[in-house]
C-alpha cells in the first residue's frame, strides 16, 4: 500500500492563509488608490442603490481591474477572497480522491456545485 | 463629513467589531452590522454585503491556524457544509423579497441570542456511548488533540444537527453573518462535539457558507467596494488581534461585559425594524 506524500491539512491551511493575504493586499492597494481618488466626495451609503453596475459579475469586474479602476481592484480583491473557500472545497474534492474515500468526493464536489452555481447564477 | 473621514471611522468601528467578534466568539459580522446600520446610517443590504465579505477573511484567516493544529474536524465540517451551503444559498434568495423592517427583526433576535449564548459559556462534557451510526458510516468520529495526548470523541444526532446547520445556512445568507453562535449550538449541544473541535470547525465552515451567498450578494449589488474595504480590513485585522489577547488573558468578565453590548444592538435592531428607521 503506498501512503501518499501530501499532507491535506497542511494545503487547505496554506491555500486559505494565501487567499486571505494576497485578497488584503489587494483590497488595501485598491483602497488608498480609491480614497486618493475620492476621498474628498461625499459618502453615498445611506440609500442602497446596487451600485456600481459594471461590478456585479466577476467577468466585468476584472475588465475594469484591467484599465485600473480603483474600485475594479477593490472588487478584485473581494472576488480573491470569495474564491479562497471555493478553492479550499475543490482542494478537498482531490484530497478525498487521493484517500480514495468515494462518498466524501460526493460530499464535497456537491458543496463545490452549490458554490460554483451560486457565483454563476 | 467626507468619504475619507467616513472610511477611517467605518475601519476603526470594523476594527472594534472585529476584537469583539473574537474575544466572545461570535465573530465580527453580525456586530458590524448593526453599527454600520444604526450608527453609521448606512442601508442594511450595503452593510450586509460588507458583513459577508468580512466575515470570509476571519473565518479563512483563523481557519488557516486552527486547521494546521489539527483541531478542525475537517469530514465533519465538509459534510455539514451541505447543509450550510444550501440554506445560505436560500437565505440569499429571500432576503432581496423580504422587507427590511422585517429583516432588521430578525437580526435584532440572532443578536439577543447570540449574546445570551456567549454569556452562558459552555460545560464540557465527554460521552461515552457508541456515535450515531450514520456517523460512524461517515468515520466522522476524530481525536481531540490535548496535552496529554489526543482524545477520542464520539458523534451524536447527526439528522438533527445537520437540520440546525442548514437553519445556520439561511441565517447567514439571509443577515450577511456567519452564524457562528448557532453553528456551534448545533456541534457542541446537540452533536456533543468537544467544544474546541466544535468552535474552530464552524470557523471553518464559516468562510464556505458566506461564500455560497457572495454570489447572489455580488449580482445585486450589495457588495459595494468603497465599503466593504475598510469594513473587511478593519474586521480582519481586529479579529487576529483579539485572537491573540484570547490566548493571553482570561476574558470571563470582559465576555460578559461584550454580550450586553451585543444585547444591546440586539434590542436597537428590533426597535428601529419596528419603527420602520433602518
Amino acid at each position: 500500500m503506498t501512503k501518499t506524500e501530501i499532507n491535506v491539512d497542511d494545503i487547505v491551511s496554506s491555500i486559505l492563509r494565501t487567499g486571505v493575504i494576497v485578497s488584503a493586499l489587494i483590497v488595501a492597494a485598491g483602497g488608498i488608490w480609491y480614497l486618493a481618488q475620492h476621498g474628498a466626495q461625499l459618502p453615498a451609503y445611506a440609500r442602497f442603490a446596487s451600485e456600481p453596475s459594471d461590478l456585479l459579475s466577476p467577468r466585468e469586474t476584472l475588465r475594469e481591474a484591467e484599465h485600473f479602476d480603483s474600485q475594479a481592484i477593490i472588487m478584485a480583491g473581494l472576488l480573491v477572497l470569495i474564491a479562497t473557500p471555493i478553492l479550499r472545497v475543490a482542494f478537498l474534492v482531490f484530497g478525498f480522491a487521493l484517500e480514495k474515500d468515494w462518498t466524501f468526493v460526493g460530499v464535497a464536489a456537491l458543496v463545490l456545485s452549490v458554490l460554483l452555481f451560486s457565483i454563476g447564477h | 463629513m467626507t468619504l475619507l473621514t467616513f472610511t477611517l471611522i467605518v475601519g476603526a468601528a470594523s476594527l472594534l467589531a472585529g476584537l469583539l467578534g473574537a474575544l466572545t466568539g461570535l465573530g465580527g459580522g453580525v456586530v458590524i452590522v448593526p453599527v454600520l446600520a444604526i450608527a453609521m446610517h448606512v442601508d442594511l443590504r450595503y452593510a450586509m454585503g460588507a458583513s459577508l465579505v468580512s466575515v470570509i477573511a476571519t473565518s479563512s484567516g483563523a481557519a488557516a491556524a486552527y486547521v494546521r493544529e489539527g483541531f478542525s474536524n475537517i469530514r465533519i465540517g465538509m459534510f455539514l457544509e451541505v447543509a450550510t451551503t444550501l440554506g445560505a444559498v436560500l437565505g440569499a434568495y429571500l432576503t432581496s423579497h423580504m422587507p427590511k423592517p422585517a429583516i432588521g427583526v430578525i437580526f435584532g433576535v440572532v443578536l439577543l441570542y447570540s449574546a445570551w449564548a456567549s454569556m452562558r459559556g459552555h460545560k464540557p462534557g465527554s460521552q461515552d456511548a457508541p456515535s450515531d451510526p450514520w456517523a460512524q458510516k461517515l468515520r466522522l468520529e476524530g481525536d481531540l488533540p490535548t496535552p496529554a495526548g489526543p482524545r477520542h470523541y464520539h458523534v451524536y444526532h447527526l439528522g438533527f444537527g445537520f437540520s440546525l446547520m442548514g437553519v445556520a445556512g439561511i441565517l447567514s445568507g439571509l443577515l450577511g453573518i456567519g452564524s457562528g453562535a448557532l453553528k456551534v449550538l448545533a456541534m457542541d449541544r446537540v452533536m456533543k462535539i468537544p467544544f474546541k473541535v466544535s468552535s474552530t470547525t464552524s470557523n471553518f465552515m464559516i468562510g464556505v457558507t458566506a461564500a455560497a451567498s457572495a454570489g447572489l450578494y455580488l449580482h445585486r449589488g450589495y457588495i459595494d467596494p468603497g465599503l466593504a474595504m475598510p469594513v473587511m480590513l478593519g474586521v480582519l485585522a481586529g479579529s487576529l488581534a483579539g485572537a491573540r489577547i484570547l490566548v493571553k488573558a482570561r476574558v470571563r468578565t470582559l465576555r460578559i461585559v461584550f454580550s450586553f453590548v451585543i444585547a444591546a444592538l440586539g434590542v436597537q435592531m428590533i426597535y428601529e425594524g419596528l419603527t420602520g428607521r433602518l
